[in-house]
């Protein structure tokens, strides 16, 4: 065949794309469940990295085996509950089966929300997820209350793609989500959620220490926590008012 | 006939002078970043730390080393008129091999790197070997040449990445099992800064934003060029 026809040029193509096709496909194919179940496990890394500190002394999540990631998200240790934006439960699905950042593209009144309610301490724990947005794109973070459902256990947070050594530093300073830690959300029954302040905290309960040169990230923090935790007050507002023993049974 | 093609072959050296050129000449004096400046782009912007910058070299030298040798093996074949379209797809499937098996061994790197996995599709150094040597060479050269390439390509990236990290973040190997802190309040080596005056001790922000490989490199190549008359353009 003519190497400079058009047909040898189809032909070629064709061939080629065939080949790398079924080679891509196959390997995907066969790859695929161990590939989510790595995605599955980075995620409850994300949110047990949110309750660190009420795991046990010393433990740290980023050394926790596999198997000891899926015993604490295990029936046992934690709770999976779905909540509508109305603070209804949802029925026969686990939060994990939810995905904030899938969330975020649905209009607001359709979106479901995970909640995670951690067991294995002394009292629950109410781990919720938040997504927003930073400087260059998507933040998203978990936060974790104490049993009062107003006090902040501990919290951590992630991103796509900020400034490394900026607005990274919401992920990578253990600093910035330590700060969090003792917070409150509410004053008195309103909820006023946590603001990032530029310059240093001035409220000690409400506030915490900005980072400097991340001023745009820091605001999205602040934006993310203070949507985020409402769409949540539905159902906070029953707990805090002991409506829903349900959750503690 | 049959009989001295065969001998032929024999006599060829698989690892003679020559194909030790093709690996060595990369390394140095026609390194791709210093020399040619080619994949400066991701040189930049990966190299803040040294872990992701060893994963993002093995898997370029990987790329580079197997689409030089696939290009060279069909390079008779290839029509002309689309042999840019067909070297693409070759290092497409690869880059997204590497990608695959990223997600299949280590989540948390893969997730790390993310779009500069990717990236390495318009990675200049892949396609200008192709272009330069694999479309004219036989399969064993073709490939040396891109493991050269590759190894060149990332052993800049990984001395660029561990003045950054250890100025920059004062750690080594941070996200490994191996992290090390040198500098900094919870060090445990060189440099604790966690009292007396060095308590005041920041990160360097310098050397963790990009612009920083961008003075690193082009220190590389002041040295290089001090060191190598040869390179140095007299015209």
């Amino acid at each position: 065949m003519n190497p400079n026809s058009n047909a040898y040029i189809l032909f070629f193509v064709f061939l080629l794309t065939l080949v790398v096709a079924v080679v891509l496909g196959s390997l995907t194919e066969v790859t695929k469940d161990k590939a989510a179940q790595n995605e599955d496990i980075f995620n409850k890394r994300a949110i047990l990295s949110s309750i660190e500190d009420k795991l046990g002394e010393g433990i740290e999540v980023k050394k926790l085996s596999d198997e000891d990631v899926l015993d604490l998200f295990s029936p046992a240790n934690m709770d999976q509950f779905v909540l509508n934006m109305s603070g209804e439960v949802v029925p026969d699905i686990k939060a994990e089966q939810i995905k904030i950042r899938d969330e975020k593209k649905k209009p607001e009144a359709e979106r479901l929300l995970p909640l995670y309610v951690y067991k294995g301490g002394a009292e629950p724990l109410y781990i919720l997820s938040v997504v927003g947005n930073g400087l260059w794109d998507e933040i998203w973070g978990n936060i974790a209350l104490e049993a009062d459902v107003n006090t902040v256990a501990g919290a951590a947070f992630d991103h796509q793609g900020e400034t490394p050594g900026l607005g990274a530093e919401i992920k990578d300073n253990p600093k910035f989500s330590a700060n969090f830690k003792g917070k409150q959300i509410y004053r008195d029954s309103d909820l006023v959620s946590i603001t990032v302040r530029k310059g240093g905290a001035k409220d000690p309960i409400y506030e915490v220490d900005g980072i400097s040169g991340a001023t745009v990230t820091a605001d999205g923090v602040s934006e993310m926590l203070e949507r985020g935790i409402k769409y949540y007050e539905p159902y906070l507002a029953q707990i805090r008012q002991g409506k829903t023993s349900m959750l503690l049974k | 006939m049959a009989e001295t093609a065969t001998k032929v072959q024999e006599k060829a050296p698989i690892f003679g002078k020559k194909e030790r050129i093709l690996i060595s000449d990369p390394l140095l004096d026609n390194n791709p970043i210093t020399v040619q400046v080619l994949g400066v782009c991701s040189a930049l912007a990966v190299t803040s730390l040294v872990v992701p910058s060893l994963v993002m070299s093995v898997a370029v030298v990987f790329v580079c080393a197997f689409s030089s040798l696939f290009t060279s093996l069909l390079r008779n074949y290839i029509p002309k008129s689309v042999r840019m379209i067909v070297q693409l797809v070759i290092i497409a499937t690869l880059v997204t091999i590497v990608e695959i098996s990223l997600k299949y061994f280590n989540f948390p790197i893969y997730k790390n790197l993310s779009v500069y996995i990717g990236l390495i599709i318009t990675n200049c150094i892949v396609m200008g070997r192709l272009e330069a040597f694999a479309m004219a060479n036989k399969p064993w050269r073709s490939f040396l040449d891109g493991l050269g390439n590759g190894i060149g390509y990332g052993f800049i990236l990984v001395a660029v990445a561990f003045f950054r990290e250890l100025f920059g973040k004062g750690s080594l190997f941070a996200g490994s099992p191996m992290e090390l802190m040198i500098i900094g309040p919870s060090a445990d080596y060189f440099l604790n800064t966690s009292s007396g005056w060095l308590s005041g001790y920041y990160n360097n922000n310098l050397m963790v934003l990009p612009a920083a490989a961008m003075f690193l490199i082009g220190i590389f190549i002041w040295i290089q060029r001090a060191r190598n008359p040869k390179l140095v353009d007299i015209s």
